[in-house]
């Protein structure tokens, strides 16, 4: 039951660094309950874009609007980064890994509930007289917190420090730590770089889980093809800051455009049999 | 003396290179020893006298001598077997979660500091040398917040000291009010001016921040001295009140202004200036504890996690909604609204204050409690300050090698305990330790 207006727009987004135009009159559009997956060459300008969205660059042209279920429509090209996950709603993941390494797993959790609990403590006071309803919010907070190391089977490292996790489950993390903090869109930054098969597989079953049990939209940077052609419903390709292809998996993997960006030549042969695999994992 | 350098790698000297070693550094002392310490001046009242003292000579040539046979002996024997034991890897040390041991020790030492003047041995002196270490204790507390937790490096943490100080004094001379008046209003003041200096530096961090904060707290210090018709200048305020046991003033009754009661015409108890100095003592220990125990609990709040979040990452705490201008700013106003307490007590404990009070020295000396404390253990500052405070007071006879020794502790910190005395960091919240709800709701 996809929405009926996206909840992300992006229109005629453009952005330069000095004389080089990183992104180029670029629109796409990610819908509730779908996962948006965002593809190119190294350089395409994919992280330029989640940037943008979540107000760490402000572009020079264009807009990008979010339309939350409840009506409400926020203009993200505007708004200080951390509004846009505070109001907006719009909560992203990084390509290097970005935890609170010093605190442990469940405090990471904690942390990411930050704005609920500091309205449930009013600004601390409440917190300090350890009043009930900061204590009835404090343990709800706890309790998601424990829901989403289960999600993501953390649970049993709940009290280490989250520095000393491995790879993996740092990247796992981080995924549980987004959620905690009650997105409307979730932005993920490469989520499957540096997983073996095994955790990618894994991941692909977190992701679909939460596009489908929890009613959010999904944009995704990923370079691991098994990744974007098993579950994404919708495909943007970018190359040198320009959307050259977007559609279902299936429609861009078939697209000539594409297999020239990926490859350079137009061998389409050798392409089909190099993505076709890629998805067949 | 590499303590990270395995004991197999390296050539052990023989006996008699150790000893000629030794000889060596003996000779080199003897050398250093014969002008600084065979001579000394005596001022008699037939003028200047110089005296010649050459046995210290070879009493100081034989202290070097045993002293370096003895560190290269330990070198050999003794460090192997420390460093296996003191430097297993210090990035292990501090990614364990600790016991709660740390809890305990704490309770132990309130109780000693709470039972101090009642034993045996606490006299006015050693009271008087225990207050002064509480106010540095209180001041590492309160700067541990904006370093420890909020990971903003303040340089400057003086300048509310001297807010506090210079806020009690004014506001108790020009308008009359009392010490529990002043208070709260010398914290507030402090916070405010701990909000002016976060604004202009909420883009800082790390070694441009600590400048800004380094300039700040000079300002403030210049702005005293110069502003002389307010401040008194360089010769700062004197006369301020004492404070009173809840408006009993603590004065024998011939000083107590008249028609009030006095203490200890009050309690029916005979006069003693020990009185007042006790009553300081528990009131500053009173003020650091609650100092720690706001500490405690606001860690275990969601602005507690935020400051440490911030310290973690600030793009992180950015992407997760925390508004990270909020945060710094609430760093800064709380920890110098407790530097504003302590400056207010400093003030009425001395009696007068001055500029010299409040140079930058005091800041390093506050900064270097958090730091060698291990940043953000509360029982690590307790340590620091009464290592750093504390012997210097009970050796003053040695005053000259004050800093000489401040420096080379400094030294030996870093090499062997680079993360502080005490630098376990107690998780805000064990998973383990919340029970599950009975009736588990969905967690969207």
């Amino acid at each position: 039951m996809s929405a009926a207006s996206p909840l992300l727009t992006v229109e005629h987004l453009t952005i330069r660094f000095g004389g080089l135009v990183a992104i180029d009159d670029l629109s796409f559009s990610a819908r509730s309950r779908e996962i948006t997956a965002l593809i190119g060459p190294n350089g395409a300008g994919k992280t330029t874009v989640f940037n943008c969205i979540t107000g760490f660059y402000s572009p020079e042209v264009g807009r990008i609007a979010l339309r939350r279920e409840d009506g409400r429509e926020f203009f993200l090209e505007r708004m200080d980064g951390f509004r846009i996950a505070r109001d907006a709603g719009v909560v992203r993941t990084f390509q290097n890994i970005r935890l609170f390494p010093g605190m442990s797993v469940a405090e990471n959790l904690m942390v990411a509930q930050h704005v609920a609990l500091m309205r449930a403590s009013f600004f601390s006071v409440a917190g300090f007289l350890r009043l009930k309803s900061y204590l009835d919010a404090e343990r709800q907070a706890v309790e998601r917190a424990r829901y989403w190391l289960d999600k993501t089977g953390l649970l049993a490292d709940a009290d280490k420090l989250a520095g000393s996790l491995p790879y993996g489950a740092q990247r796992r993390l981080e995924i549980a730590r987004a959620m905690c903090a009650n997105p409307a869109l979730l932005c993920l930054d490469e989520p499957a770089a540096g997983l073996n098969p095994r955790e990618s597989n894994a991941l692909n079953a977190l992701l679909t889980d939460i596009r489908d049990e929890h009613g959010i939209g999904i944009l995704l940077i990923e370079h691991d093809m098994s990744v974007v052609m098993q579950i994404s419903d919708r495909v943007v390709v970018l190359e040198q800051g320009r959307s050259i292809a977007q559609g279902t998996p299936v429609e861009v993997r078939a697209n000539p455009e594409v297999i020239r960006a990926y490859l350079g030549v137009e061998d389409e042969a050798a392409v089909a049999s190099v993505i076709g695999q890629g998805s067949a994992h | 003396m590499k303590a990270d350098m395995p004991a197999t790698n390296r050539s052990r000297p023989s006996m008699s290179a150790m000893l000629r070693d030794a000889a060596a550094a003996a000779f080199v002392a003897a050398l250093l020893a014969f002008p600084l310490l065979g001579f000394k001046l005596n001022a008699t009242a037939q003028g200047l006298h110089l005296d010649m003292r050459l046995s210290w000579v070879p009493i100081a040539a034989g202290i070097v001598f045993a002293g370096r046979l003895l560190l290269t002996l330990g070198g050999q024997y003794v460090a192997p077997i420390i460093a296996r034991r003191v430097a297993p890897d210090v990035d292990a040390i501090r990614r364990r979660l600790p016991s709660r041991s740390a809890y305990m020790v704490g309770i132990a030492m309130a109780a000693v500091a709470i039972a101090l003047p009642w034993l045996p041995f606490a006299d006015r002196n050693l009271i008087d040398k225990a207050t002064l270490i509480l106010i540095y204790v209180m001041l590492g507390w309160g700067l541990n917040i904006v370093v420890g937790l909020a990971g903003l490096l303040d340089l400057g943490y003086v300048a509310f000291y001297a807010v506090g100080a210079y806020s009690y004094a004014l506001l108790s001379q020009h308008f009359g009010l009392s010490f529990w008046i002043c208070l709260p209003l010398a914290g507030l003041l402090a916070g405010a001016f701990g909000v002016a200096l976060g604004f202009p530096v909420l883009r800082l961090r790390g070694d441009y921040l600590a400048i800004v904060t380094l300039g700040f707290g000079e300002i403030v210090r210049e702005v005293i001295i110069n502003w002389d018709k307010v401040t008194g200048g360089p010769n700062g305020l004197s006369g301020i009140e004492r404070p009173s046991f809840f408006g009993l003033p603590m004065l024998p009754t011939s000083m107590a202004p008249p028609g009030s009661t006095t203490f200890a015409d009050f309690f029916g108890i005979a006069f003693s200036p020990n009185q007042r100095i006790w009553f300081l003592y528990y009131l500053i220990l009173a003020l650091a504890l609650a100092t720690n125990l706001f500490t405690q609990r606001i860690r275990r709040l969601p602005l507690g996690r935020a400051w440490e979040a911030l310290r973690e990452d600030e793009i992180a705490c950015r992407s997760l909604g925390i508004n990270p201008t909020l945060v710094k700013l609430s760093a800064f106003a709380i920890g110098a609204s407790f530097a504003g307490f302590a400056g207010s007590f400093f003030a009425t404990r001395q009696g007068f204050i001055s500029p010299e009070s409040f140079t930058f020295i005091e800041s390093a000396i506050i900064l270097a409690i958090v730091v060698l404390g291990g940043m953000g253990s509360q029982i690590g500052i307790v340590l620091a300050a009464l290592l750093l405070v504390g012997l210097p007071e009970w050796f003053r006879e040695l005053e000259q090698f004050r800093m000489l020794a401040f420096g080379a502790a400094m030294v030996l910190i870093m090499l062997w305990r680079p993360q502080g005395l005490l630098s376990h960091r107690e998780p805000t919240l064990r998973l383990s330790d919340v029970p599950r709800k009975l009736v588990s709701e969905s967690a969207t």
